[in-house]
């Protein structure tokens, strides 16, 4: 299959030392006698949205002709103001650990919940706690000899009981109509194999703990994801036929399967499946035999995501509730935009201004 | 304490608003550069830029300018709705990308 190839205006290209056309030039008034206002027929024509790899954790997909800011805003809004549940506040009776109180606090809250955000709603700080906005959980776990231990044993697994506060001692307390709201999938961590604290005999934990729905902006532990990331659609373009001889040196100073090599011709040729693995090293302008061969550049528009689930949604939801929380913050903007509009005409002057 | 603020105030313009300054409260880039570059798309706006004026003011800045004295509120007003259809588009073109299942599925260990 030949590589893909690109309009000139939407590549960025990648010199040895420096990159050139990184923003976008599509706007009115910049290229005489084209018109580039905005066009929803065309937009959706040119958007692409493709699904490439689905796994239970994560997801690949491709975001094609659309700018970097919007792109852009979704990553930033997967990242930070996706709604989870943590656990927010715990109330230590009891904690004869080493692990002193707030640490342990803190490593409880960043555990993952497997707690459907959109089934509760967001506590303000002045609100009470109802079975609705706070979720109750709780641990208790002592740690004692086991006496069964065989003799001589050195391992803390038989010589002790209860030596390890896991993510599965996280026990939920069913509150109100939670027990019927949750049936389906009852509350806990994700991961129970999470170690909190280590305890030997005589040391204990006995605690509640209110998991509250949140976002990332506020605290990183509301993240959905582990990572959320894009980067751009390389593009190689052989200008120069390459020698023979020199075919496998110049495959090598690409990621492997990159660069095809014809078996019987030797001829080279850019693989368009493997090319959007490659790292863009430039290490191929490194040679000058090469230099002039070969230009190397990304796709301005071509957006490869990767995004990594942790926590209660599936990695294919993601991008969706990121989606719902963008619209919903442009809702909230467009009817504060038009209530301060009707206010100006109603007024029949000009708006009232705020002190700059 | 919990006074409400103002989601959108005008920190500057002209009487007709041709010109002006948007303060939204509660914002950032997120919004602030997918706003600018919609507004920027529209022909009749002269100028379009935004500024997250300080990391400990939850705010961000718009400044529109608008060709033939037209008013930079309705520019606004248009560009959210732009925006909210292209976020429309993007989602229904990733749900039937998902539908059609034409990728590969893989058991990730955790």
């Amino acid at each position: 299959m030949p590589a893909q190839t690109f309009d000139d205006r939407r590549l960025v290209g990648v010199l040895a030392e420096r990159i050139t056309n990184v923003s976008s030039r599509d706007f009115p008034g910049h290229f005489p006698d084209e018109d580039h206002s905005w066009n929803l027929a065309k937009f959706k024509k040119n958007l692409k949205v493709q699904v490439q790899r689905l796994s239970n954790r994560s997801v690949d997909f491709d975001i094609v002709g659309v700018d970097s800011s919007i792109a852009n805003a979704f990553r930033r809004i997967m990242l930070a103001e996706v709604p989870t549940v943590c656990i927010d506040q715990a109330y230590i009776w009891n904690n004869t650990t080493v692990i002193v109180d707030e640490v342990l606090a803190h490593r409880i809250g960043l555990v993952p919940l497997n707690i459907d955000p959109s089934k509760m709603i967001m506590r303000n700080p002045s609100d009470n706690p109802t079975d609705r906005n706070t979720m109750v959980f709780s641990i208790e776990l002592a740690c004692e000899r086991n006496p069964k231990a065989p003799k001589g044993s050195t391992k803390p697994d038989e010589l002790y009981i209860n030596h390890e506060l896991r993510s599965s001692h996280i026990t939920w307390v069913p509150q109100g109509e939670q027990l019927e709201a949750f049936a389906s999938l009852s509350p806990a961590p994700t991961n129970p194999n999470i170690v909190l604290a280590k305890l030997r005999p005589g040391q204990e934990v006995k605690m509640e703990l209110h998991a509250v729905k949140g976002v990332a902006k506020d605290h990183a532990k509301f993240s959905p994801v582990a990572t959320a990331s894009y980067r751009l659609l390389p593009h190689i373009k052989i200008t120069k036929p390459i020698p023979s001889h020199l075919a496998e040196k110049f495959q090598k100073c690409f990621s492997p399967g990159v660069i095809k090599i014809d078996p019987r011709t030797k001829a080279v040729s850019v693989d368009e499946q493997g090319v959007r693995n490659d790292s863009v090293s430039r290490e191929v302008l490194r040679h000058p035999e090469f230099a002039d061969s070969v230009q190397l550049s990304r796709v301005r528009d071509y957006f490869l995501f990767n995004v990594e689930s942790e926590g209660p949604y599936e990695p294919e939801r993601i991008l969706p509730e990121a989606i719902k929380v963008m619209r919903e913050k442009l809702a909230i903007i467009k009817q504060a935009a038009e209530a301060l509009r009707d206010k100006s005409t109603s007024l029949d002057s000009d708006v009232v201004m705020a002190d700059a | 304490m919990a006074e409400t603020v103002e989601k959108i105030k005008l920190l500057r313009g002209s009487p007709d608003l041709s010109l002006a300054t948007y303060q939204i409260h509660d914002e950032s880039h997120t919004i602030g550069n997918s706003l600018r570059w919609m507004l920027m798309k529209n022909p009749k706006v002269e100028f379009c830029g935004y500024s997250a004026p300080h990391p400990s003011e939850n705010v961000i800045n718009v400044r529109i300018q608008m060709y033939d004295n037209l008013s930079s509120l309705d520019a606004l007003i248009t560009a959210l709705g732009d925006l909210d259809t292209v976020c429309e588009t993007i989602e229904e073109e990733y749900l039937t990308s998902l539908r059609k299942g034409k990728f590969e599925t893989w058991e990730e260990k955790s």
